[in-house]
């Protein structure tokens, strides 16, 4: 089972480089990170795309609801990944 | 030095790519040039051989003035000349603006049409360049304290023993407060600006509107993108950037250029795509090639390359200047309906609004379905309201029928 933290890692390091000059460390893990951030459908899809390079996940565009705040993130990715 | 868009006046040469006694053909980047938009890259159109590399990198001359001189055809030139290092009428100016850096905005240096300034010395010393090179320092990020802003060798130096204090990396703490706006969007909004004033000055504008339902089309890509794995997913704008295409080859009046009293219909279609830059540094509207001809998936990989090459400030110069009609797609942001503003010498503008459901007639009773407001800015000396109605209602039949846009 894939371990939280590079979860959180990887997510957050995808989400600074779409929107390089925010500060994660503030950003509330519940609220949808995208109009926060300025990520528009194009940025999240290339989000989608990273967790796919990196996490080696394809999420279905059904569940891209899921993965709008860090928390859902850290949860959907949590129940998707098998060692 | 090319224009790269109807306001540049001038642009600075950074780097070259080639030199004296290369051979180069048709599409090769010979030189990065930096603007407002970010460092373009310059392509070239002829097939031959270089001869002599008339301006010097690290110079800021107005557009038309000759950068090199090119032998055209097959045979080689002599024994390479020297590269001349003639800036012809330039102005100076303190630091370059690249538009990663967050430098001091430059001092604006009047130059007016038919007088030359006379060059008040290199933005850079010769010794300052050679050091800059050898210590890897990029001058377009060093800001020079010499006479006229130029870079001195205590200049460079001191740049190469800090490092760049400009390019904001991904880890980088920022302030808790909403930082302040970056002094580059500065140039860019007084380049949209002056294009802006232009274009409503020049263009008689008519507008019109039309709401297009999405259900067919919204149905289409749901299915198309449940077989696509992550990487080949499309999104609804590769799908209006196909339809705009199409329907313009249809409709070949709001497809072209408005110069010197007439309209110059194109035979290709390069749609200009408004793409949003982030932290408020505007919209550009590089293009897409030849967007009627290529497939739907093709027009997606090359539209996500476009928006994030645009963002990060890496454009080719084909793609600031080749747009035949452009396209603008703000509902993302939230404007329900985008009456936009046409860029000089382009003779349309095609807006996109939000995507919502919205009630709508359907089979005789009320029914709600996902539409989006879609506007035509024409310019009423290439057509009028007819021409531009028939353009939308080419667009409404492609967009209810997806398959004609694969």
């Amino acid at each position: 089972m894939i371990d939280d933290t590079t979860i959180d890692v990887t997510v957050r390091d995808l989400l600074s480089g779409l929107a390089p000059e925010a500060d994660l460390g503030t950003l509330n893990p519940n609220v949808d990170f995208r109009p926060v951030l300025d990520i528009d459908s194009f940025a999240f899809l290339q989000f989608i795309v990273g967790l796919h390079e990196r996490l080696g996940i394809e999420v279905p565009e059904a569940d891209y609801a899921h993965l709008r705040s860090l928390s859902g993130c850290r949860a959907y990715l949590k129940e998707h990944l098998h060692p | 030095m090319p224009s790269l868009g109807a306001d540049m006046e001038a642009g600075t040469l950074v780097e070259w790519r080639v030199k004296p006694g290369q051979a180069v053909k048709r599409g090769d980047v010979v030189a990065v040039v930096e603007t407002d938009k970010g460092a373009i890259e310059v392509e070239i159109w002829e097939n031959g051989y270089v001869q002599s590399l008339v301006v010097a990198a690290g110079s800021k001359v107005p557009v038309g003035t000759t950068l090199a001189t090119l032998s055209v055809g097959g045979v080689p030139p002599g024994p390479a000349a020297p590269p001349a290092p003639a800036v012809r009428p330039a102005t100076t100016e303190a630091g370059p603006t690249a538009i990663a850096a967050i430098p001091a905005p430059a001092p604006t240096a009047p130059v007016s049409g038919g007088e030359v300034e006379p060059a008040a010395g290199p933005r850079a010393s010769p010794a300052a360049r050679k050091r800059a090179h050898e210590l890897e320092v990029d001058l377009v990020r060093v800001v020079g304290t010499g006479p006229h802003g130029a870079i001195t060798l205590a200049d460079v130096e001191g740049a190469a023993a800090k490092p760049s204090p400009a390019v904001p990396t991904p880890t980088r703490p920022e302030a808790r407060a909403p930082p302040p706006r970056p002094a580059p969007s500065l140039d860019i909004r007084r380049a949209i600006g002056a294009a802006m004033a232009r274009s409503k000055r020049e263009i008689p504008h008519y507008y019109l509107a039309t709401e297009i339902d999405l259900e067919a089309a919204l149905r289409w890509l749901e299915e198309q993108n449940r077989k696509r794995s992550v990487v080949d997913r499309l999104l609804p704008i590769a799908l209006f950037v196909r339809a705009v295409a199409l329907s313009a080859r249809e409709v070949p009046d709001v497809n072209g250029f408005w110069s010197n009293g007439t309209f110059r219909p194109s035979a290709v279609v390069h749609v200009g795509v408004g793409i949003s830059l982030r932290n408020d540094a505007g919209l550009i509207a590089p293009a897409l090639h030849d967007v009627d001809a290529k497939p739907l998936s093709t027009v997606m990989k090359e539209l996500a390359d476009l928006i994030s090459r645009a963002r990060q400030g890496r454009l080719r110069s084909s793609e600031l200047s080749d747009a035949t009609i452009t396209l603008t797609s703000l509902g993302e942001q939230g404007a329900e309906t985008v009456f936009g503003v046409i860029y000089p010498p382009q003779v349309a503008l095609v807006g996109f609004g939000a995507i919502a459901p919205r009630p709508r007639a359907v089979d005789g009773l009320l029914g709600v379905r996902p539409t989006v407001n879609v506007t035509l800015s024409g310019d009423h000396r290439a057509s009028d309201g007819h021409t531009g109605a028939l353009f939308l209602a080419a667009l409404g039949r492609h967009l209810a029928d997806p398959e004609t846009l694969k």
